[in-house]
């Protein structure tokens, strides 16, 4: 009996296809080898919705009645391998069906490899990823997150050089020569074939130490039971008028506990606290009233509450006062408007240089500007 | 000075009227808030009804001519979860069409009454009545009410708010009514008073789960695998508490208004003596069934005629209870369900299953009769009686489901 398992955690609709174009290809190099395989996503088209974290498998199996034991649970235990295809979500998801925080290397099993699409180094990865009580190893495949749309596909070479690199850290699951195959069968061209050869050749691993990583404790939510639930399919709002810091010390709303959805988001909004003009915009804008008002009337962005829509930065008249940045960028949750008023300058100087660094990684929210597919391109190019 | 509303409900009196009338007079006694409506017969029966009160001053109601049934629904559920008292009606296509709202009108758990005037299901266009058009939501967490007369329909509708509305519920309820001599031909109805209901009938009081600024929530929000199963959890126990909100409702009701049956559930017929024979039929069937037993009693044969009331929630002890002495049970369906068990009925199939458990089981022989509106005769109910009458002769029952007055 030998099953390998592979998970695909991608950002919905941007990566849809990307997540698809890899977990079948692993079933079809399989198949050349004569193993049987089913790949699967763990969402029905409903909840899967542009940037949620969702995840696609691969498993395979020597034969038919052996795969089918791994299949008779909707998401496996645990995984050989595990594709994080947006470096982002290094500081855990919220999976389909699982309430809270899902550290992105939940599923990786003991000795066991989580692959990441990153121009991060490991070190500033592993200080997002959740500590494990096992060891595993992280390989980084250096690549900018390939976002599309669900009809559209950016033929960037991301899902085979992902192929190559997972033929390499796990060898049982299929031969280089199989993988090339399993490409070529495709219709794909030789410069596919050639992308994922280099990433055979190039892919390392650096082992994770039990212990090492982000320390943090995952949120969670406890699942009513049908005695215990509201009837009439209700969620009750906050309390009316409660939680306010009224007055001179600004406005804070309560937020629902029941909604915290912050791991979704691949950018946050970063405040030029100096050029706000006050206008409201981004508060009266924001689609999760994530905006709190401070004591002197500026706008601070709760990062609690914000799911990285970017609607802020869309409505702020001021050219340079919110900014969208990559979310990888950051290790906290803590008040911009609280660190501003600690140490202006250096806010200032921090706030500069991450917009700067933003303009070069030209992350998006899955839309590109014309010509940003060549430019990207163009920098990952491995030679 | 009174009101002309005061004036038209200060003394209980007999009026001439339809069932449909009999619905509209029930809306403006309840002093429903909120109506919906879109032309479909008989719903428009009603509408014209209710807006003839409203234009006299008789009746006070949002009445909302919405453009099309499923926003017709749709504004009742919505107004329900707001506080407001709500009826609504369709029948045959025009129900159908209002599938999505009426579907999740149950699971949110609101009291929306509505009429569903039975009706054939267009294409072919056929105004006559059927079933299939109400049974439609059985399993969706509506109660389903069959009346039979135009006074039930007034009386039934006067409960319907009362059981819809108690907590211990929180579920539709439709009034299946006959889509064509219900609603269309006028009987004698005795009209209770303003101050009879008043004292039946209390306000809808939707507590915590109102829609409200004050009462903050958030209403049917996407939920997933990990919750739906408790929420279906949650309506079947509703469902499973609504038979003792019924027995309840109905007692006081016969005590304020001095009618009714022993049972809500059931109206048994010449059943004392433990007939060999048991018919059983829901709605207006009851009227040539009846006078079909009257005759075959005459003859000496021993005939009871079960009209089941309540569909849902259907009354298995009382079903169990009421045809277990029989030696078969002639179940006679307005409605059909291609390929079901036997080829049978919607009823048939239901009422053999709840006599599935008793150690001693009557024969069951289906009979589809009256589609799209035809006639069912005094002669066709005693063809089922001599067609049930061979399985107890026999021992056998030769053929499960019987069309009865169809052409070959």
């Amino acid at each position: 009996m030998s099953t390998v398992a592979v998970e695909v955690v991608y950002r919905g609709i941007f990566q849809k296809t990307l997540a698809r174009n890899i977990v079948r290809s692993i079933v079809f190099a399989a198949r050349k080898e004569g193993k049987y395989g089913t790949a699967f996503g763990r969402y029905g088209d409903s909840p899967e919705r542009n940037g949620i974290p969702a995840k696609q498998f691969a498993i395979v199996a020597d034969d038919p009645e052996e795969l089918e034991e791994n299949l008779a649970v909707y998401e496996a235990q645990e995984v050989d391998v595990t594709i994080n295809v947006d470096d982002t979500m290094c500081k855990g998801i919220e999976s389909w069906a699982w309430y809270g925080l899902q550290p992105i290397n939940a599923l990786t099993k003991t000795g066991g490899t989580l692959i990441v699409t990153s121009r991060q180094d490991a070190d500033a990865l592993i200080e997002d990823i959740h500590q494990k009580d096992q060891p595993y190893n992280l390989s980084i495949l250096t690549s900018i997150p390939s976002f599309s749309g669900l009809w559209v596909y950016k033929d960037d070479h991301t899902d085979v050089r992902i192929l190559g690199a997972l033929a390499k850290v796990c060898p049982q699951l299929v031969s280089l020569e199989s993988m090339v195959e399993a490409i070529q069968d495709q219709g794909w061209d030789d410069l596919k074939v050639r992308s994922a050869e280099r990433s055979y050749d190039r892919t390392t691993s650096r082992p994770v130490e039990p212990g090492e990583g982000n320390q943090e404790e995952p949120f969670s939510f406890d699942l009513p039971g049908w005695t215990t639930m509201e009837e009439g399919i209700i969620i009750r709002g906050i309390e009316q008028g409660g939680g306010f810091r009224g007055g001179e010390e600004g406005y804070q709303p309560v937020r629902n506990s029941v909604f915290k959805k912050y791991s979704t988001r691949s950018m946050r909004p970063i405040v030029n606290f100096d050029t706000c003009i006050k206008c409201t915009l981004c508060w009266l804008q924001c689609p999760d009233t994530c905006f709190d008002v401070t004591p002197d009337g500026l706008y601070d962005a709760n990062l609690e509450s914000c799911c990285g829509c970017g609607v802020c930065e869309a409505v702020c008249p001021v050219a340079d006062c919110v900014t969208m940045i990559n979310e990888a960028e950051f290790n906290d949750n803590d008040s911009q408007y609280e660190m501003w008023q600690k140490d202006k300058d250096s806010y200032t100087q921090w706030m500069t240089s991450l917009i700067e660094k933003q303009k070069q990684v030209d992350r998006t929210h899955g839309f590109h500007h014309v010509g940003g597919y060549a430019e990207e391109i163009a920098e990952v190019a491995e030679d | 000075m009174t009101t002309v509303e005061e004036q038209l409900f200060m003394t209980e009196k007999e009026e001439l009227i339809s069932g449909s009338e009999a619905v509209a007079i029930a809306c403006a006694l309840a002093d429903v808030d909120v109506i919906t409506a879109y032309p479909i017969r008989p719903y428009d029966t009603v509408m014209q009804y209710v807006s003839q009160l409203k234009a006299n001053g008789a009746f006070d109601c949002d009445f909302i001519v919405a453009e099309s049934e499923h926003s017709q629904f749709e504004i009742v559920k919505h107004a329900s979860s707001v506080g407001a008292r709500t009826f609504c009606g369709s029948s045959g296509v025009g129900w159908f069409y209002a599938f999505e709202a009426i579907a999740v009108t149950a699971g949110l758990r609101l009291p929306v009454v509505a009429m569903v005037g039975n009706r054939a299901l267009d294409d072919p266009g056929a105004f006559g009545v059927e079933h299939n058009d109400a049974l439609a939501v059985r399993d969706l967490g509506w109660m389903l009410y069959w009346v039979a007369t135009a006074q039930e329909a007034l009386d039934m509708a006067l409960m319907a708010w009362r059981i819809a509305e108690d907590p211990r519920a929180f579920l539709p309820m439709a009034l299946s009514c006959d889509g064509s001599f219900l609603t269309h031909s006028q009987a004698i109805v005795n009209v209770p008073t303003q101050e009879q209901v008043n004292k039946f009938l209390p306000g809808y009081q939707r507590g915590q789960m109102q829609l409200h600024p004050d009462n903050p929530i958030t209403v049917a929000p996407q939920v997933n695998e990990d919750w739906l199963m408790e929420i279906r959890r949650q309506s079947n126990e509703a469902m499973s508490r609504t038979p003792g909100v019924i027995k309840e409702v109905y007692e006081e009701f016969k005590q304020v208004f001095g009618r009714g049956d022993p049972s809500p559930f059931l109206e048994e017929y010449m059943t004392d003596d433990d007939p060999d024979i048991i018919l059983m039929g829901m709605g207006t069937l009851a009227l040539p069934v009846r006078v079909a037993i009257r005759r075959m009693r005459e003859q000496g044969k021993k005939v009871g005629f079960v009209r089941l009331k309540f569909f849902r929630p259907f009354a298995t002890e009382e079903v169990q209870e009421a045809l277990s002495g029989a030696k078969a049970v002639a179940v006679i369906d307005r409605d059909y369900s291609f390929g079901s068990p036997s080829s049978g009925g919607v009823l048939f199939n239901e009422v053999r299953a709840a006599l599935y458990p008793l150690e001693k089981r009557p024969h069951v022989v289906n009979f589809i009769a009256g589609l799209g509106g035809r006639e069912v005769r005094v002669r066709d109910v005693e063809e089922m009686v001599e067609t049930t009458q061979k399985a107890i002769d026999t021992g056998k029952v030769e053929q499960e489901c019987n069309w009865i007055g169809v052409r070959e």
